[in-house]
């Protein structure tokens, strides 16, 4: 290390032992042993800061566990808790049952149907969604969609009000817990329809030419060859996309007309708030163990939406190993 | 003699459209259906447009299926469901865009003009005003949390890259930046609310926060997006500048970056993008105030999104001004991000690397 000999000999490096590396290459070795550790050490920033992440909610939702229930601004959290993480759940899960199926078909829409020059910029069209911010959907959310779905929403429980989902008295606003979904919906679209775009186009030709040959119309191949190739694409698509609509906060905020009880119906003006749009809306004027309550909303939100990408993150890897034929 | 050679070539003409609709059919049920839905529809007494439409459509496809059925087999009639199911569903996807983009543009317009862009909130009641503050907040927090995400996000995507080869550490940071990805938003501000209101006080609102935040946001977003490019810079480009004797960290960064220059910045851009227009972080973290504040460290900082926000939410009286002050926010916000991704992707297109 400390004797430099001729730095020019044996720059190449080979297998003449590690001493010998280490004195040719002395002055060589600080740069990259600098440079080594710098990336290991951003790599370890990255581990931190998701380490104090995890400390800091967990420190600061423990007050509002154990504070007296008499001092705590929103009573007990458990129960101050479920309705928001039933509303969490319950909007994203209206989201998904509207946007999956529309993404999938985009996405086979752009990848099998659409003529092949047009392809891309149609891909780019629907990408351009994706760049809205959540708060110019929440605006939207409000100002047009709530009233142009109001006349489908007074349709709909006319004449399916005995559906539990539909009945009680629709909000005259419009914004409602279906009108929350259907904003939700719109946004992962694009995030779902990219991926499954992506996976639809890398179906194996032969699967999809041995499937014509047998004589196969078009949907036919499409459920043969094109659908099982894509299936863990399109499970871990969705995934993603839950995990967007779990923890989306504006649009949330913005169009519904937030209350706290736990209900079905999705066209009344009571509906369940979500806890990211609650949190939104209390924490500006939370103080005290509010705050804390608050932050451990946030904790349950957190765990929540890291159980859905584990869901994901599993589901993938159990279904790659069958897929060996790929 | 004649009539043998021309039947069979009639025959065959027939063959090879027998049991087929003409390619017109679908365009004239679709006609049929929204015509008999309208007609319907109108002597119900419950006409209009979007109901006609909407009822023309499931008919069109009800319609179709069963001529099909009839005519095709049942097999060809669910072919022809599923492509027409496929190109609705597009077209509805379009609905939601266009009419959010018009919506946004011709009420934004309203107000995007020279006092939007010089002005701040400061001592305004009512008409006028502008939404300079929080523009410029806008750009500090997102430039702070750029300058410091990117360094963070992209050395670790080359440690997992060139060093990490899969050890327990690197395999641990993927993992890490799995779950990062997946954080939502609002806790992400909750997180770096708290750090700074231990650190500084309880209810401290500042920039720095706010960039705090958004860099826990964006860090996963880097990490992806560098770690995708450089697993594309083919080994032979390594193993060559390495066989010519140059170390290992040079090597990074003379050869194997300036390949992947291009989809990276893209990547940076793109993540960029992506932050720029996040509210609920910024909401609980940099606050709201009406006036400029380029202090990071210091006071609240409005930004664009939580301007649009507050605007529309709390407005005062009369009503009006502080509506077309938000919607002309949302227009400069949604400039701003399709811009962004529009220079992300000319950039990508235009430094390629080009390869032969």
């Amino acid at each position: 290390m400390s004797t430099t000999t001729q730095p020019s000999t044996g720059t190449a490096g080979g297998g003449s032992g590690d001493d010998h590396h280490e004195i040719v290459h002395s002055s060589k070795r600080f740069g990259e042993r600098l440079f080594t550790q710098l990336t290991k050490g951003s790599g370890i920033g990255i581990l931190v800061i998701l380490a104090a992440v995890a400390t800091f909610l967990v420190g600061l939702s423990i007050p509002a566990l154990t504070a007296d229930v008499k001092d705590l601004p929103y009573g007990n959290f458990w129960s101050y808790v479920a309705p928001f993480a039933f509303g969490t759940v319950w909007v994203a899960a209206l989201a998904m049952l509207m946007a999956v199926p529309v993404s999938l078909g985009i996405a086979l829409f752009i990848s099998h149907y659409a003529p092949k020059r047009m392809a891309q910029t149609l891909g780019y069209i629907i990408d351009l969604l994706a760049a809205v911010p959540s708060v110019v959907f929440g605006l939207w959310g409000i100002n047009t969609l709530a009233p142009a779905v109001r006349p489908l929403f007074l349709w709909l429980n006319d004449n399916l009000g005995w559906i539990p989902l539909f009945s009680g008295t629709v909000s005259g606003t419009g914004r409602t817990v279906l009108t929350a979904a259907i904003v939700l919906a719109v946004m992962v679209l694009p995030i779902i329809t990219a991926i499954t775009r992506e996976v639809f186009l890398q179906t194996p030709r032969l699967h999809e030419e041995a499937s014509l040959a047998l004589g196969a119309t078009k949907w036919e191949m499409i459920r043969q060859a094109v659908l099982p190739f894509g299936m863990p694409g399109i499970i871990s698509a969705s995934m993603l996309g839950l995990g967007r609509a779990l923890g989306e906060t504006m649009a949330v905020a913005m169009v519904l007309s937030p209350d706290d009880v736990i209900r079905v119906q999705v066209l009344t003006s009571q509906n369940t708030n979500t806890i990211a749009s609650n949190i939104a809306l209390a924490f500006p004027e939370a103080y005290g163990l509010g705050v804390n309550q608050l932050i451990g909303t946030g904790l349950v939100l957190f765990i929540i939406t890291l159980a859905v990408n584990m869901t994901a993150r599993w589901v993938i890897a159990r279904r790659s190993e069958f897929s060996g034929a790929n | 003699m004649s009539t043998a050679v021309t039947t069979p070539q009639e025959a065959s003409a027939n063959l090879l459209i027998a049991g087929q609709l003409p390619t017109y059919t679908p365009w004239a049920t679709l006609l049929v259906s929204l015509g008999v839905a309208a007609g319907l529809l109108d002597m119900a007494g419950y006409f209009s447009i979007t109901a006609a439409v909407l009822s023309g459509i499931a008919l069109f496809l009800v319609g179709m299926f069963a001529l099909s059925s009839a005519v095709e087999g049942i097999r060809k009639a669910k072919d022809r469901l599923a492509r027409q199911m496929v190109s609705l569903f597009f077209l509805i996807a379009l609905i939601p865009l266009i009419s959010l983009i018009l919506g946004v543009a011709v009420r934004g317009l309203e107000r995007f003009d020279g006092n939007f862009f010089s002005y701040s909130m400061r001592n305004i009641v009512g008409d006028g005003g502008g939404a300079v503050h929080a523009i410029y907040g806008t750009l500090i927090i997102t430039g702070i949390a750029t300058l410091v995400s990117v360094p963070i996000g992209m050395l670790s995507a080359i440690f997992l890259v060139e060093y990490g080869r899969n050890g327990r550490l690197a395999r641990s940071i993927t993992f890490i930046v799995d779950v990062m990805t997946g954080i939502p938003s609002i806790v992400a501000g909750l997180f770096a609310y708290t750090v700074f209101s231990i650190v500084f006080g309880p209810g401290t609102k500042t920039g720095l926060a706010g960039a705090a935040a958004l860099s826990v946001l964006m860090i996963p977003t880097v990490v992806r997006s560098t770690e995708e490019m450089l697993r594309l810079v083919s080994n032979d480009l390594r193993e060559s500048a390495y066989a010519l004797g140059v170390p290992k960290w040079r090597t990074i960064l003379k050869v194997v970056l300036p390949t992947s220059i291009a989809g990276i910045v893209t990547g940076m851009i793109l993540a960029v993008a992506r932050v720029i227009g996040e509210t609920a972080p910024l909401l609980v973290t940099a606050g709201l105030t009406s006036s400029l504040n380029t202090n990071p460290i210091n006071n609240p900082m409005t930004t664009l999104p939580v301007f649009v926000y507050y605007s529309y939410v709390t407005p005062g009286i009369p009503q009006e001004p502080y509506y077309a002050r938000a919607w002309a926010g949302a227009l400069t916000l949604i400039l701003i991000v399709m811009g962004l991704n529009l220079i992300g992707r000319l950039v990508a297109w235009k430094f390629a690397p080009k390869s032969r």
